[in-house]
């Protein structure tokens, strides 16, 4: 017995899962089982999606319709919204708790506890993760902070109102917002939330490095693999910066410490830089993923393997790299030295070349393929094409000088949104629609599917695209009325515009919700491999068993192998043997082998 | 350094809503409800109006008052336009017959026993940028409604030191009601969107407590007789006091006196300024 | 609709002009980029989409293509970093000499604006305050001594082009040289609470023999 095969047999007898029926609570709650924690981490983020939608609505209600009593809020509590007319502290508090939500809740949990979960194991043609007990750790510590930060919205004072990213001393002391409580809550959610995603990262990381299939070399991992790899090890090392500096802004705020605050001899752009050090990777935290999907959904819907694999591979590692040297570019105005401001224009100007080189990857990936339009392929295409959007609004406020003017704008709101819904999210929308037959061994509804796809672009695009203009006439993010600046005033019918706007797309969601929860019991049934595809996941059932493989796979080639003119079909499985004394191998195979790194297992 | 710390009990409640949250998968106010005030609040007052007293009197200035210092309220048209006469500031009010207004005037010590029920809502108006009353008592669990009727944006920041402080906003015309639950003299109220509203609170275990106009009176009634400590308060000239006996059926007449000497000594006040620690980069 | 203009409204200070035109230096190329990579994203769509019996082109890549690419992106966008580095430094950095001084303080909700007395320096005893109003001549810079009292606010003055966060327990100079007589706004940019986006201030730029009138009137208002 090989020492692969001795691990797998660890693993299996660890989960005792040899025709033995698990209680409900071990098989669906308190799994150790990566596919069931995925599913886990997908149920609580689509709902915490919704919840950070709903604060998106009303946000714009207000936006659209100032100090209108808003329709079916008369039953809001005082302190939020009396007579259904949303107070600027409640206001605020929407501005947070949507960006909280949505980036630590949402995007984040999908990206990283979806996918991660799900594909890592399968796609290295690993029975399980490393620490499947861990694993299970994780999920169970994303769901009390999840519970904290909802429930900091019904304490005294509100939820937490200083914005997603918390500026001291605004967030320092409830002396400036009236809200102690509800920081205070915001605070431990994110340190606990940080400990479920270094459980997460240090399992991704071990089973990656220790835990791949005879055959399975570094640079023959499906791209999503890498990504999410690369991600892990930037979530390793940036979270302990976040709870760290979340830690000390609780102790501001609850046993009197000063280490924002300035009368007490602190220094309030100490936390700007603590929380942008995380902030920054976090940002390639939640596109990584997205990129890692996307190659994989494009080479497969074209038919073509990935243009520039190894460079793709590279790009990936060097955004990891340079996203640490970056992160003073959310800090250009904020009086830190105008030196180091140019250094990081320059660092982040650099990282806009790896970006690049992804983007004409993919154009080059899908030029002289064979193009299929299915609802993966179509969100892909989205992702790419907002990606681009995005990529390059990004070199306006990389611009020093030009930041000036658009810092802080809706130019900004404008760009996140392109990047991290335009991005991350469309990134989502495929990966779930490619990856549902794997999960529930049911195919999405394609004809709802496509309608879902082309009204959320179309309406996402009327949502964001006029925010560039709204913040190019000079209108700052976050200010709960507008009207208030004359200069403003004509912007108003724009803003009555996105905000109807907003309510659509959210509205377009249900389509989403109903062909998602619809396909989990009705769709059509899915083989091992609905979309003919290389890599190892879809060479076990639809849904896997609890083991994943039966035996150990081995591989022979990469992951993108489509439309080999030695293969018979238009795809060749990485784990297929080459055929006896025929074709040669694109990629030679070394021998197969546990940990080609030393790892000993 | 620990000075404005927030007290233990605040981190208890914090980490008590914390696990209230976890295990029951939601969260909920328990704010400190019944902590001291609230709850059994009888019908009636336990003071016998046949054997009660009362106390009456003035509150005087003497000396040369500072002169009102004029508000511009260029920026908020709609306040402007409700005075004819440009507004000014309400700290020293002295009438013509000498008086001081906006004295609070109430019993510090001396009732004990006594239990009173709380009485109507008493109202606080944000009318031409400016707070009427700019001083108020109130008695524990007594709503204070603050009422907005400038229509444009008012916030009510208080900072009191043994109550839990506010900060709410109204964007419109608008009621918002909130109570204090523990005695406190005297609560500051500002407005931070217009830096020159300032009101003051005084929040008491009883309703023995009035607020002199600027012909200097005052009067608080219905006294069970007994032996008292009167105070009287003023934002700029701090307090005065004196122990009185107050008999049945008996009006006892009191003065005070402020003079403009008094102003070196003002009631020691929650100061929310901070003092940048350095100037670097100035002359 | 009206105002999806690409365009910035019109900069009335002296560097306004060279940031704005960065701006459009940086409007062409990426409006130029994304012309082209969205159009080839069409183009390889309609041309490459599956047809019955088609097959996709088995290609690895093009080493000296990504090499290609690499290497403009790179000269691109470092290009455009150093080309902007010297606006930055004179806006941020290099204050004019002979400027006159203010200290603008920044509390919630309001700007405090503190001019110099008859001595023409502040800082000393005979300085007077505005609530919210800034005013300053043409052709003579100003150099702003940015403070706050409680949390951070953001400086914003869109029409000449200043932003800059101010925070408290520092003094952060500012300078800006208007070009043009008139009134502009002063908005706060930052997240500072309930009454952020109200917190509104007003700049008066005066023909530069009429701001000594205006500072004469406002000091003897001052003294009263």
């Amino acid at each position: 017995m090989s020492t692969t095969e001795a691990v797998v047999q660890t693993h299996l007898d660890e989960h005792g899962d040899h025709g033995h029926e698990q209680s409900f609570l071990r098989k669906y709650i308190f799994s150790t089982d990566h596919k069931t924690i995925a599913k886990q981490f997908l149920f609580m983020s689509l709902f915490f999606l919704l919840v950070g939608g709903i604060l998106a609505t009303m946000m714009r209600w207000q936006l659209g319709f100032p100090s209108q009593p808003m329709p079916g809020a008369g039953g809001f509590p005082d302190t939020m919204a009396p007579g259904g007319i949303i107070l600027p502290e409640f206001y605020n508090s929407l501005v947070t708790m949507h960006g909280t939500i949505m980036i630590f809740f949402a995007i984040m949990p999908l990206l990283v506890g979806l996918f991660g979960n799900l594909l890592i194991p399968l796609q290295i043609g690993a029975p399980d993760m490393a620490f499947p007990r861990l694993n299970m750790a994780s999920f169970w510590l994303a769901v009390p902070a999840g519970l904290l930060m909802l429930a900091s919205f019904f304490v005294e004072g509100g939820a937490a109102g200083a914005g997603w990213t918390s500026y001291a001393p605004l967030s320092a002391s409830g002396e400036w917002t009236g809200v102690y409580l509800g920081q205070q809550l915001w605070l431990l959610s994110l340190t606990i939330l940080g400990f479920s995603s270094l459980a997460g990262a240090v399992n991704y990381i071990t089973t990656v490095i220790s835990l791949r299939a005879p055959g399975m070399t570094w640079f023959r991992l499906p791209l999503t693999t890498w990504a999410l790899f690369i991600t892990a090890i930037l979530v390793l090392l940036a979270i302990p910066i976040l709870t760290g500096a979340l830690i000390m802004l609780l102790f501001d705020q609850t046993i009197g410490t000063g280490f924002f605050r300035p009368e007490v001899g602190g220094e309030p752009i100490l936390w700007q830089h603590l929380f942008w050090f995380f902030g920054h990777p976090e940002v390639y935290i939640l596109i990584l993923p997205a990129m890692g999907i996307t190659s994989d959904v494009l080479a497969n819907r074209a038919r073509k393997p990935i243009f520039g694999y190894h460079a793709m591979v590279l790009a990936i590692i060097s955004i990891g790299f340079l996203g640490w040297i970056v992160w003073g570019h959310h800090m250009f105005q904020s009086g830190m030295n105008p030196l180091l401001g140019t250094s990081f224009m320059i660092s982040t100007m650099a990282i806009a070349v790896p970006s690049a080189i992804k983007t004409f990857n993919w154009l080059g990936t899908l030029h002289r393929g064979d193009i299929h339009f299915d609802t993966p392929m179509l969100h892909a295409l989205a992702f790419v094409s907002m990606f681009i959007i995005g990529g390059l609004s990004g070199i306006f406020m990389a611009n020093t000088p030009v930041d000036i003017y658009i810092h802080d704008t809706y130019f900004i709101v404008a760009h996140i949104h392109y990047v991290l819904f335009g991005g991350s999210l469309f990134a989502i929308f495929a990966g779930i629609t490619f990856w549902f037959p794997k999960m529930f061994g049911r195919m999405m509804h394609e004809g709802v599917g496509k309608v879902h796809f082309f009204l959320t672009f179309i309406l996402y695009n009327l949502v964001f695209f006029p925010m560039h203009n709204l913040g190019l006439e000079g209108m700052m993010r976050r200010i709960y009325d507008p009207n208030e600046y004359e200069y403003l005033q004509p912007l108003q019918p724009l803003n009555t515009f996105i905000s109807v706007a907003v309510f659509c797309l959210i509205t377009v969601q249900v389509l989403f919700a109903g062909n998602f929860i619809w396909s989990i019991f009705r769709g059509r049934k899915a083989g091992s491999n609905p979309w003919k595809s290389n890599t190892l996941e879809w060479s076990v059932p639809s849904p896997p068993p609890h083991g994943n493989f039966d035996g150990m796979p081995t591989v022979y080639r990469g992951p993108y192998e489509y439309s080999h003119p030695d293969a018979a079909d238009d795809h060749w499985p990485q784990h297929l043997p080459p055929p006896r004394g025929g074709a040669s191998e694109p990629h030679p195979a070394p021998a197969p082998s546990l940990a080609p790194e030393g790892v000993a297992p | 350094m620990f000075a404005r710390s927030i007290p233990v009990r605040r981190l208890t409640l914090m980490l008590a809503t914390a696990f209230l949250a976890a295990g029951c998968g939601g969260g909920d106010d328990a704010g400190d409800a019944g902590a001291a005030g609230g709850g059994d609040q009888p019908a009636e007052s336990s003071v016998d109006p046949a054997t009660a007293g009362s106390l009456a009197g003035t509150v005087s200035f003497t000396g040369t008052p500072p002169a009102p210092r004029p508000i511009d309220m260029d920026e908020e048209p709609v306040c402007a336009e409700k005075y004819t006469e440009p507004p000014t500031t309400q700290t020293v009010l002295v009438g013509d017959g000498g008086g001081l207004g906006n004295v609070f005037v109430y019993i510090r010590e001396g009732l004990t026993g006594h239990t009173f029920p709380t009485p109507e809502p008493a109202v606080i108006d944000q009318d031409g940028c400016r707070y009427r009353p700019h001083v108020m008592g109130l008695q524990v669990g007594q709503t204070m409604r603050i009422r907005n009727s400038d229509g444009l944006l008012h916030n009510i920041n208080s900072s009191p030191t043994e109550n839990r402080p506010f900060n709410v906003s109204q964007p419109v015309e608008m009621d918002t009601d909130r109570e204090f639950r523990v005695p406190e003299v005297m609560i500051p109220l500002r407005c931070d969107v217009h830096g020159w509203m300032s009101a003051y609170v005084g929040v008491l275990d009883h309703p023995y407590h009035s607020v002199t106009d600027t012909d200097g009176s005052f009067a608080l009634e219905t006294l069970p007789p007994g032996d008292y400590v009167v105070e009287a308060w003023h934002e700029v000239y701090g307090v005065l006091s004196q122990e009185v006996t107050v008999a049945t059926g008996e009006t006892l007449e009191i003065s005070f006196e402020f003079s403009q000497e008094m102003a070196g000594n003002p009631v020691p006040m929650a100061d929310p300024w901070i003092v940048p620690h350095s100037a670097h980069g100035l002359r | 609709m009206e105002h999806l203009s690409w365009l910035l409204p019109e900069s009335f200070s002296t560097f306004g002009q060279e940031i704005d035109r960065l701006y459009y230096v940086i409007l062409w190329i990426t409006g130029i980029v994304f012309v082209l990579t969205e159009g080839l994203l069409v183009l390889f769509l309609f041309r490459y989409r599956h047809r019955e019996g088609g097959k996709a082109e088995h290609s690895h890549g093009n080493t000296t293509l990504e090499m290609l690419w690499t290497a403009g992106t790179a000269v691109l966008v470092l290009g455009l970093a150093v080309a902007s580095t010297s606006v930055w430094h004179h806006v941020k950095r290099n204050v004019p000499e002979g400027a006159l001084e203010v200290i603008v303080t920044a509390k919630q909700f309001e700007w405090t604006v503190t001019y110099p007395g008859a001595d023409g320096l502040v800082g000393t005893d005979d300085d007077f305050n505005q609530r919210n109003t800034l005013n300053a001549p043409t052709a003579r810079p100003i150099l702003i001594h940015l403070r706050s009292e409680d949390v951070i606010h953001s400086f914003f003055i869109p029409e000449m082009r200043v932003k800059q966060d101010a925070l408290p327990g520092r003094s952060i100079r500012v300078w800006f040289e208007a070009t043009e007589p008139g009134e502009y706004v002063i908005g706060c940019a930052e997240l500072c609470g309930l009454g952020h986006y109200r917190m509104q201030g007003r700049l008066t730029v005066h023909a530069t023999d009429a701001y000594q009138d205006w500072l004469e009137g406002a000091m003897a208002e001052a003294a009263q």
